[in-house]
């Protein structure tokens, strides 16, 4: 037990989106052994959802189900909340927090996350005499907001929504639903002109003006008229607009008074670096809508909970080095029930940049694409909710574009599959598929506190088997946390268990010389082993350290240890190498021994061209090796597997190339090479393609003139995918290259489970081709070289029949009698 | 080394004892960091020794579609089942993230002589 009194204070003032969310994370790193969390919240209540404000005025959410820490949640979690005080100063000198009421709070680090407020603008006869808003005025920020408007619009009938943005679109959606005329007044020449292009700002106004909003554009409202309740509005123009109800939404501004008053950097928001501390006082952080981060002012939920992890990460030291990087902000949003989701810049900002556009007046549809580079640096996508996924998920990973940028713009025949509409499904849709998981078990695990994918997946397995309705799973995510969907960090690490992207934790693993699975947890993750992590991190090690990898057995799956795939009932099957499907008649007869000798329940022809006996039990797997006299096939593990073939010249009259003979080549040099996921390969001896190497991990096809075609990247499971071709080779030797050269490189690049056709889409054909076959890095010697040093040390698994790692390693049950400890006495 | 060949159940030790502690033998029988599979009394265990040289036992199949929980990927003191990957706490037998029921677990421990002792009450 820790004595309260060493314990650090942290004094947090705001109990908003970003401030609550920074002092749960702080619970769940156990920030708690180190401090004792108090929080200043001006508002009178605990924690609640801003986003469903507008869910609020429009009736469809209860003011109760928006909270999402009530205020018992902060005595059951022994954090200290001052709620409905006003934090009225900072004394940095002498480290101590003012509240109004006389409350006084020292720190040893602060946190400021004060939010925005909404920008009122100047406006003759906005006030009455006592200074406050005339009777019919409101702003649209808390819940105390909402209820005064809901309060005062039962009586009203026609309201005026002074800004087009998203909020004040978010208001006048919420009046109309209260029964309400509803006017838009917008300063600017078309709606939501931070977020849209002026095409898309009046496709929008169109889709809403089909629901009965009336707008006016490049109105400057100067006036508020009637003597003690509001009538109407006047504009600059000479203008007058009737009205009893007036909702201001014409922008926020960060608060910042509170920093400024202190001595803190301020520009627009609160300056601070990328460890969320402000530039002047290291023991003072601001993040939210209060902070500016590399000259951003973020206003989405997304950046606000990535700030809250990083700086949660840091002073619970679970990471001390995290940093924010800022965020590529992306949103898709519901303006009145038309789909928009935007990404990015709105506009091109140079030259250089490529703009694609469709646009389909008729339907309300547009897409704006910018590309950079080859990669999306902003979207625009209103009306189709089809494609915005993908595009989406090109901008947030930075991925590569297709060529052909259509690809991208229409549903390709694969995003016709599973539908991305689940707002209509019943709740006893299936969307996991492999698991059998159902809409409505995906949303009481959201309601039950799951925000992210990851979360969400490890709650209810859906999305762990084949992985194909993540996307699904992901739609109805957003559809059940009405926008409070998180990115999990942990999503980004290689591994679940350490904190650190692949790249960093191969220099930390690098630096320190980390050879073993153990050691790596011991130094970097505190000593806290963790089973979900032990395989990513042994594949990695063994691809850093070869020879020199220190291999312990128990980061091994169990397939792993004894070298055969575990079946349903605990038994293992066993699949021999057959060098590109040729087998000899010796070979088979004896496999059929074996098969009879230990009574194999089923003999199968496998899909990659091979045997395989099952219903092996453990014990037995040595002798039967022993029995078939052939090295292992490793249809077991994540390694380079089986490389099928068709007959090619040997036989085939239209064969053009020698496929068995390349097929047995390749099969020879890359049999049982580790890798981050299972490689599936074939040869083709023509265009006919029998082998189906196009849709292969990597494949080859002969074409004539004694050339062949490599393809990387296929896939022919869950996903369909035909693969690129990276090079046109002319001989064998080179051929088997290459594919070496671009499998030395997945291995080294590639996330772990990440397979071929996901890497090769993220790193994009087009660079592959760059690295590998034009040498634009310089590493292609290198890579050649490590890969046949990973082909030099590849010794047959199986030979450990004869020399086991340990006494009992093919074992099930000890053998040696138990006696009852009483007897042994 | 001796190869086995004959099927585990042929291991399964007779009902020795109708309650009581049962002396499994040297902590090394279980390779460091996994599980083996034991038959004491009539009763199929699981006998974990992970990294920290602590040891559990819990029922041997996992209650879902009996998978054989020795088999499992064992880490501190979570164990992963190595037939559908759900994970379990070795310690109290409590599911980790998922809601299969829990496993059953038995006492046990480890003399001075680093032999396992595990009891094994009822039937």
């Amino acid at each position: 037990m820790m004595n309260a009194s060493k314990k650090q204070k942290l004094v947090v003032i705001g109990n908003g989106m970003a401030g609550a969310r920074f002092v749960e994370e702080m619970v769940n790193l156990g920030g708690q052994d180190t401090y004792d969390i108090a929080v200043i919240g001006e508002e009178s209540c605990g924690n609640y959802n801003r986003i469903l404000l507008s869910g609020v005025l429009s009736g469809s959410h209860d003011p109760d189900d928006i909270f999402i820490n009530p205020l018992e949640w902060y005595a059951e979690n022994n954090v200290t909340l001052h709620s409905g005080v006003r934090a009225i100063g900072i004394d940095r000198k002498g480290k101590m927090a003012y509240g109004s009421g006389g409350l006084l709070l020292p720190y040893d680090k602060l946190v400021i996350a004060t939010g925005s407020s909404a920008f009122v603008p100047p406006m003759d006869g906005l006030y009455d005499d006592d200074g406050d808003f005339k009777k019919g005025a409101f702003v649209f920020r808390t819940l105390d907001d909402c209820a005064s408007i809901i309060q005062h619009a039962e009586g009203a009938r026609r309201a005026a929504v002074i800004g087009g943005g998203l909020l004040g679109l978010e208001a006048a959606r919420g009046l109309m639903n209260r029964g309400l005329e509803v006017d838009v007044v917008h300063l600017m020449g078309w709606l939501m002109d931070t977020q849209l292009d002026p095409l898309s700002g009046q496709l929008l106004q169109q889709s809403l003006e089909g629901l009965g909003v009336r707008f006016h554009l490049e109105k400057l409202t100067t006036a508020v008229l009637g003597d003690d309740r509001v009538t109407g509005l006047q504009f600059k123009d000479g203008d007058t607009l009737d009205c009893d109800l007036v909702v201001m939404s014409a922008g926020i501004r960060p608060n910042v008074d509170l920093a400024r008053m202190a001595g803190l950097h301020v520009r627009r928001g609160i300056l601070v670096n990328d460890g969320l501390t402000c530039r002047n006082d290291q023991d003072i952080h601001a993040i939210g809508e209060c902070a500016e981060h590399r000259s951003q002012v973020y206003g989405l939920v997304a950046p606000l909970w990535e700030q809250a992890r990083v700086l949660a990460e840091r002073l619970t030291g679970r990471n001390a080095e995290s940093a924010y990087a800022g965020s590529r902000v992306s949103t898709k949003l519901k303006v009145m029930g038309v789909e928009l989701a935007v990404a990015g810049s709105k506009d091109p900002l140079d030259d250089d940049d490529e703009v694609v556009t469709y646009v389909e007046p008729n339907r309300n549809v547009y897409k704006k694409v910018i590309v950079r580079d080859g990669r999306v640096t902003g979207a625009i996508l209103l009306g189709d909710g089809l494609t915005m996924p993908r595009i989406l998920q090109a901008f947030d990973r930075g991925e590569a574009l297709p060529e052909n940028r259509s690809e991208l713009l229409f549903p390709l025949p694969a995003d016709a599959g599973p539908s991305l509409n689940v707002e209509d499904m019943p709740d006893d849709a299936q969307i996991c598929n492999c698991n059998g998981v159902t809409k409505g078990r995906i949303i009481a695990a959201v309601d039950g506190g799951c925000r992210s994918l990851k979360a969400v997946c490890d709650a209810t397995r859906a999305g762990t088997g084949c992985g194909s309705c993540k996307m699904q799973v992901q739609a109805v995510l957003e559809l059940a946390a009405n926008g409070l969907v998180a990115d999990d960090p942990s999503a980004h690490y290689y591994v679940p268990g350490i904190p650190l992207t692949k790249p960093e934790l191969v220099g930390a693993i690098k630096a320190m010389e980390l050879r073993s699975v153990s050691r790596v947890f011991e130094s970097l993750a505190g000593g806290r082993e963790d089973a979900g992590s032990k395989l990513g991190l042994a594949s990695l090690l063994r691809t850093i350290w070869g020879a020199e990898y220190e291999d312990e057995r128990d980061a091994r799956f169990i397939n792993d240890r004894v070298h055969a795939n575990i079946q349903n009932d605990g038994t293992f099957s066993v699949v021999p190498r057959i060098y590109g499907g040729i087998t000899t008649p010796d070979q088979l007869r004896r496999i059929a021994d074996a098969a009879e000798k230990y009574e194999a329940r089923m003999v199968k022809i496998t899909g990659g061209q091979r045997i395989d006996l099952l219903g092996i039990p453990k014990e037995h797997l040595p002798a039967v090796w022993q029995e078939v006299g052939m090295p292992s096939g490793h249809a077991y593990t994540k390694a380079f597997r089986t490389c099928k073939t068709c007959v090619g010249t040997e036989f085939c009259r239209f064969g053009v190339g020698d496929s068995t003979a390349l097929g047995v080549q390749i099969e020879q040099r890359f049999q049982g090479i580790e890798s981050p996921h299972k490689v599936k390969l074939a040869v083709s001896g023509c265009p006919r393609n029998c082998a189906e190497s196009t849709t292969k991990d990597v494949g080859a096809t002969a074409i004539e003139g004694g050339k062949w075609e490599v393809y990387i990247g296929g896939a022919a499971g869950s996903r369909v995918r035909k693969g690129d071709v990276l090079c046109i080779t002319d001989s064998h030797d080179e051929t088997v290259l290459m594919m070496g050269r671009f499998m030395q490189y997945y291995r080294e690049n590639a996330r772990y489970l990440e397979r071929t056709y996901d890497f090769v889409e993220r790193q994009g054909i087009e660079r592959l081709r760059q690295i590998l076959v034009e040498d634009g890095e310089g590493i292609c010697d290198r890579l050649d070289r490590d890969m046949q040093a990973a082909v030099d040390a590849y010794q047959d698994p199986w030979l450990e029949a004869d020399h086991p790692v340990h006494p009992n390693q093919f074992v099930t049950t000890p053998a040696e009698l138990v006696e009852p400890a009483t007897a042994a006495r | 080394m001796v190869l086995i060949t004959k099927a585990p159940d042929v291991f399964a030790v007779s009902d020795m004892s109708s309650c009581g502690t049962h002396n499994l033998g040297s902590a090394a029988r279980i390779p460091i960091g996994e599980g083996r599979r034991f038959e004491i009394a009539g009763t199929s265990i699981a006998v974990f020794r992970n990294r920290q040289g602590r040891v559990y036992a819990t029922q041997a199949e996992c209650p879902h579609r009996a998978g054989p929980l020795a088999d499992g990927l064992l880490g501190g003191e979570a164990l992963i089942c190595p037939l559908h990957n759900f994970r379990f706490d070795v310690g109290t037998g409590e599911p980790l993230g998922n809601d299969c029921p829990a496993l059953r677990t038995y006492l046990v421990s480890l003399n001075e002589a680093g032999e396992i002792l595990v009891a094994i009450s009822g039937s």
